[in-house]
């Protein structure tokens, strides 16, 4: 591998953040109640999705259970703000501390496995967590859910306008995008790359597997935790039918549209999932009327399956290979580079 | 003996669902074995028997044809999927393909809305369901048929693979591979033959419930997490144990519904699972075997 592959997978410049950050922050300007609304609801998949993708992608290690972190942050800020009356602030921080020690808890146990197993434990602790909210009715309120969840305030200023809180989420997902960025470039990220490749080489060479992915781990548990108690905050009523298995396959689903090997699959997934969803949900009843809305189910599971079929890294590789077309140089090594990258999964060999 | 009673009605459909759990969690050895793959889509079989048959019902076919009928046509559509999705990214890595299978399974559950919409339907009763009294306890046939059929499949299963050519055949493919191709066994082959087979069966567990807890076209979901869980706590690299799982899933959670709360059911098995991968990863019944998960 060249230095100028390296430079590809480490690429550290600021710019493309900068420029895409730019561009998005003058949306409020010009778009609808309904456009914020939208790349609002972007925002909160996109900060999940960022944490998933260090886990997924960069470790290879799969859950399907994330939902119970975006629920144990949207429960802890309701809870806390709703019931008790405290600060919004410390109660999106307890609520990631507590989906950082469950993380914990759950992890240590869980990384000593591997693959399918991983994958069963993590779907089995979902449910379980999932259970949890619907059965403690004094605390979570039950089937019925929770109603008024106070919004965020912050010096006086309160977040209750679209604007405000499209936002307060985007400068959230920066800071996660910047902070994920350094991981990924850090001697953590190298070891989580490693990690992915080959696990057994990996260790050979002295990586502390269990520290890395556990690390990881929590990492997007919290990534996951503070989503859900923004989105507690914005939406004010939850229920337990958001943090269902369901959730945890779709927030997965919106990482491998995007594509596992690059930390923008993240955001570009989440925006292919809520565009194409809004779109759906338009077009679908003018083309089949007595379908409804259900349509979606079927659209979501094909289009996952034909992307993993036709596209295994997802749809960034291909905005590159695009990208790379019109530069008109440079196209064979990228794509040779793409084809390196991608996510293995933690594949095994026994 | 007030008390007697209530408990064996509990075991009689504890022993219900433990044997629908035990056809869909032989589908999945069958295939993970075979394949090396975990078919999230296995419930959406069970799902498919079930809508199928009921249709097939309602167009004033015999029933015993409208089952046939419908086990047929799961297993040409576990066919297609094998040849569509697994087949075509059998050399994906292991997260790829769980995905794919998941995708599968959403897919099949979006397509069976737009066919059957999503009120739940029945199936009429195989047989009379006039319920039986035994010690005390009621016993509906449906449950007998339920427990008898899936004790015959399994049986039959079992002769399968121990006694005929291809069932030896596809052993040789879980016990090593690449010994049965030099054997001249064609694991292509197999594997399309494993997941017709596991489809098959599963579809025949769904007609089996369909009269019992009827049919709609989300209950592939959780019949298939269960079985999953009943497969990972008896054993997964080992059909009797998986078997043997499924009842004691079955049983569990039928007490737990009975005695404490229907909400803390799945709490229970979900935990047991946890419970079981964290302490003996390799199931509960299975032989210890030199190969580590």
């Amino acid at each position: 591998m060249t230095k100028k592959n390296l430079k590809l997978i480490y690429n550290n410049s600021l710019v493309g953040p900068g420029i895409f950050f730019a561009l998005l922050f003058c949306i409020p300007l010009v778009g609808s109640t309904y456009t914020l609304a939208i790349f609002t609801m972007i925002g909160f998949y996109a900060l999940v999705c960022i944490g998933l993708t260090l886990l997924t992608g960069y470790a290879g290690q799969i859950s399907l259970g994330h939902a119970a972190f975006y629920g144990i942050g949207a429960y802890t800020s309701a809870y806390m703000t709703g019931t008790h009356g405290l600060s919004p602030w410390l109660a999106i921080i307890v609520g990631a501390l507590i989906s950082a020690l469950v993380a914990l808890l759950i992890g240590i146990p869980t990384f000593k496995l591997k693959g399918y197993y991983l994958a069963l434990a993590t779907l089995g602790f979902g449910i379980i967590v999932y259970t949890a909210f619907k059965e403690l009715t004094p605390i979570t309120g039950g089937s019925n859910g929770f109603f008024g969840i106070p919004s965020i305030s912050l010096f006086g200023f309160d977040f209750v306008t679209d604007r405000s809180y499209f936002y307060l989420i985007w400068v959230v997902v920066f800071i996660a995008l910047i902070f994920a960025r350094n991981i990924i470039h850090s001697r953590i990220g190298r070891g989580l790359r490693s990690i992915e490749g080959s696990e057994i080489a990996a260790d050979a060479v002295g990586v502390n597997l269990m520290k890395y992915k556990l690390q990881i781990f929590v990492t997007s548990a919290i990534f996951t935790s503070i989503s859900g108690s923004l989105l507690a905050h914005y939406v004010s009523f939850i229920n337990p039918d958001l943090f269902t298995a369901n959730t945890s396959i779709y927030l997965l689903i919106m990482v491998i549209i995007g594509g596992l090997s690059n930390i923008w699959g993240a955001i570009v997934g989440s925006a292919m999932y809520v565009l194409l969803g809004e779109l759906l949900k338009h077009y679908i009843p003018l083309m089949l009327p007595n379908v409804g809305g259900e349509f979606e189910i079927v659209f979501f599971g094909l289009l996952l399956v034909l992307t993993l079929i036709y596209m295994p890294n997802g749809l960034v590789p291909q905005f590159d290979k695009i990208l790379s077309k019109f530069r008109k140089k440079g196209n064979a090594t990228h794509m040779s580079l793409t084809i390196n990258t991608q996510a293995t999964g933690g594949k095994t060999n026994d | 003996m007030e008390t007697f009673s209530q408990m064996l009605q509990l075991l009689f459909s504890g022993l219900t669902i433990g044997a629908i759990y035990a056809l869909i969690a032989v589908g999945f050895v069958v295939i993970y074995n075979v394949t090396g793959i975990l078919n999230f889509a296995q419930g959406e079989f069970a799902m498919f028997g079930a809508l199928i048959s009921i249709s097939l019902v309602k167009a004033n076919l015999p029933l015993w044809l409208a089952i046939i009928l419908s086990i047929i046509i799961v297993a040409a559509i576990g066919g297609i999927f094998e040849r569509t999705a697994i087949h075509t990214a059998r050399k994906s890595s292991m997260t790829t393909l769980i995905i794919i299978t998941i995708g599968v399974s959403i897919a099949f559950r979006g397509i069976a809305i737009l066919i059957w919409g999503t009120q739940a339907q029945t199936l009429p009763p195989f047989t009379d369901n006039t319920p039986i009294q035994f010690l005390d306890a009621v016993l509906l046939p449906q449950n007998l048929w339920a427990i008898g059929l899936s004790i015959v499949i399994l049986i039959v299963m079992m002769y399968f693979f121990n006694y005929t050519f291809t069932g030896k055949s596809l052993t040789a493919c879980v016990v090593n591979p690449f010994a049965a191709r030099l054997m001249g066994i064609n694991p292509n082959k197999m594997s399309l033959f494993a997941v017709v087979v596991s489809a098959a069966v599963g579809a025949l567990a769904g007609t089996v419930i369909a009269p019992i807890s009827g049919a709609s076209y989300d209950m592939g979901m959780m019949l298939g997490i269960k079985a999953f869980v009943a497969a990972v706590v008896g054993g997964l690299t080992n059909a009797p144990a998986a078997i043997a799982g499924a009842f004691l899933i079955g049983i569990i959670e039928a007490f737990t519904e009975g005695l404490w709360s229907s909400g803390l059911k799945d709490v229970v098995s979900f935990s047991l699972l946890l419970l079981i991968l964290f302490v003996k990863p390799e199931g509960l019944f299975a032989k210890a075997s030199g190969k580590r998960v």
